[in-house]
């Protein structure tokens, strides 16, 4: 296709990003942490987001086709999602039950608002949260990473069946040989028995979760890298990250031996993919300064206050989708002056 | 006595003693199934949709039990329709569906115990449901008994049918069996969210979706034709 020649009035200084350019440069960034998930996790980790990836974008033809919406899959959105959702997910998650939350996360969270940019959620945190729901137990199963033999052949669990229940891991846990590994996340550890693992060890990404939440180090290069490309808010991930240390700091300076430090609150779990890459979802946050900020801080709080109060272990996920809902909310509510007006009274 | 009010009430006799306000027609019958099915296009009585369709037993149990109380005080308020005064129709028509509520419910309780255990509280709420009060409003209460019974019997099976569509999708993924009967052996993997009501939702949902893309369909298709036929 031929492109029709641009006109366009001085300053020529500014090119104009188009959605695909953004989308492909947070794809590029999202490559690196792909390749430690699967130098860490194997062939499971890279068959999980292979399997995401593809049925995401199936779903996003089949439901843009349906609708008359033509092929969007060259905006590359949906592949975003895809391997986000890839990364959420526990290295040796079944991949019929990644694909069937691949295809839920698309199809309900993003196509039936009706594409790119209707969505109100994140839609690979839509289907993270639904396969939170419904398959609860095979989602906090856990594996240890860098498992002898793991380039040879994936984790039992990930080949399971169809529609059946997932291989156990114990015996395969068993037979590696590795001292020690009890089947919990640092952040299970800390919560239930008040273990915390080695701040540096969190911090560069030796340690078990899911396939890409793992090394705080490499998202937050991959982040800084996508905000000095300014395609996310650098407020967003600040924000996220104060919001979390203001919570976790008074209750650590209350009581260190129960509550965690807040390097562990920022390192652990999926805090920083969340903070990073599904956060500053461009399409699920404000668009105004401020509104950015109060969204961070947002997710932040509530991410600690889940994490510290909550059944579950972790709360990122929960905190960024009510987050998302309150964003149209917040922006409303912080709409800047405009230059030259005088801030209405109110009577 | 129900049949010797009839003529007292209806004193003029007409030719053709149905035809007084619609002619019955297989329409009367087949709209509730699919034109004006209650749940897929009114959407109304959500609260026994939603709820008790967490396996296809009790979404049968629940419509058959709907369905009778519909039949029955469809009936009774058409027969009396020419007694209760305007003013108290309302009170009137939930005291002859409440009758026919405790009728059903001591009838549940006899035949199965164990249906009636988990259907709860929900066999009393049939009273509150408002496909039936509205049917009672709007058809019984202008209509002469054998329209009613009819238009009652289609509008029962429609809801039966919904919510049998319903419960058998969350049964076949939420516990892996169908009326009770395993389809997939034992090591199938439930899908524990679609027994819960965010179940309920995303299946009501998704049936509404395949409804609507169907009609929408049906509707762009004469169209198109008539548009091919206009050029040829």
């Amino acid at each position: 296709m031929s492109r029709p020649i641009e006109i366009r009035t001085s300053p020529h200084l500014k090119r104009a990003r188009t959605v695909p350019q953004i989308m492909l440069g947070v794809v590029w960034a999202l490559l690196p942490i792909c390749a430690f998930a699967v130098f860490q996790f194997g062939l499971s980790a890279l068959l999980l987001l292979v399997t995401t990836t593809a049925v995401a974008m199936g779903t996003e033809y089949l439901f843009a086709r349906l609708s008359g919406r033509g092929n969007t899959l060259n905006d590359w959105s949906v592949v975003i999602t895809g391997l986000l959702l890839g990364l959420t997910l526990p290295p040796g998650f079944p991949l019929w039950m990644a694909a069937v939350a691949a295809f839920v996360g698309v199809a309900l969270g993003k196509s039936l608002f009706g594409g790119l940019g209707f969505n109100v959620m994140n839609a690979a945190l839509v289907g993270r949260a639904f396969a939170q729901a419904a398959f609860p137990v095979a989602i906090t199963t856990w594996t240890p990473g860098f498992a002898p033999g793991r380039f040879q052949e994936p984790i039992p669990s990930t080949l399971t069946p169809p529609l059946m229940q997932p291989i156990p891991v114990k015996d395969w846990i068993g037979g590696l040989n590795i001292d020690g590994f009890t089947g919990a996340t640092p952040l299970a550890l800390q919560k239930f028995q008040h273990i915390e693992v080695s701040g540096l060890d969190l911090f560069t990404g030796m340690v078990a979760g899911s396939a890409g939440e793992t090394s705080a180090l490499l998202i937050m290069v991959c982040g800084l890298w996508l905000a000095y490309q300014r395609l996310l808010d650098w407020k967003i991930p600040v924000g996220v990250m104060l919001g979390a240390v203001l919570i976790a700091l008074p209750f650590w300076l209350l009581d260190g031996g129960v509550y965690p430090t807040p390097w562990f609150v920022l390192c652990s779990g999926g805090l920083m993919l969340g903070a990073w890459f599904m956060a500053s979802d461009m399409v699920g946050s404000p668009e105004t300064p401020w509104g950015a900020l109060v969204y961070g801080l947002f997710i932040g709080a509530l991410t600690v206050v889940i994490r510290l109060f909550g059944g579950l272990t972790e709360g990122i996920m929960y905190a960024i989708l009510l987050a998302n809902a309150a964003a149209p909310l917040i922006s409303a509510v912080t709409q800047p002056r405009v230059f030259g007006t005088r801030k209405e009274r109110r009577s | 006595m129900a049949e010797t009010t009839q003529p007292g009430t209806g004193a003029k006799p007409t030719a053709d003693p149905f035809n007084r306000q619609e002619s019955l027609t297989a329409d009367t019958f087949l709209r509730g199934l699919w034109q004006e099915n209650p749940v897929f296009v009114m959407l109304l009585g959500m609260c026994p949709t939603l709820a008790v369709t967490n396996s296809a037993i009790n979404a049968l149990g629940m419509g058959l039990a709907t369905t009778f109380v519909l039949l029955g005080s469809g009936a009774l308020v058409s027969l009396l329709r020419h007694l209760i005064p305007k003013q108290v129709r309302i009170a009137s028509y939930i005291v002859i569906i409440a009758t026919f509520v405790t009728v059903v419910d001591y009838a549940i309780h006899a035949i199965s115990l164990e249906l009636y255990a988990s259907l709860g509280a929900f066999i009393q709420l049939i009273v509150v449901n408002c496909i039936i009060l509205g049917r009672a409003e709007a058809y019984a209460s202008k209509q002469r008994l054998l329209p009613t019974l009819v238009n009652g019997l289609g509008m029962g099976l429609g809801f039966t049918l919904a919510l049998l569509s319903l419960g058998s999708v969350r049964e076949i993924l939420g516990s892996g069996s169908l009326f009770g009967y395993p389809l997939f052996g034992e090591d199938f993997q439930p899908w524990l969210v679609m027994v819960l009501p965010p179940g309920g939702f995303f299946v009501l949902g998704a049936w509404l979706l395949l409804f609507a893309w169907l009609k929408q369909r049906r509707e762009r298709r004469p169209l198109a034709s008539a548009g091919a036929t206009s050029h040829g």
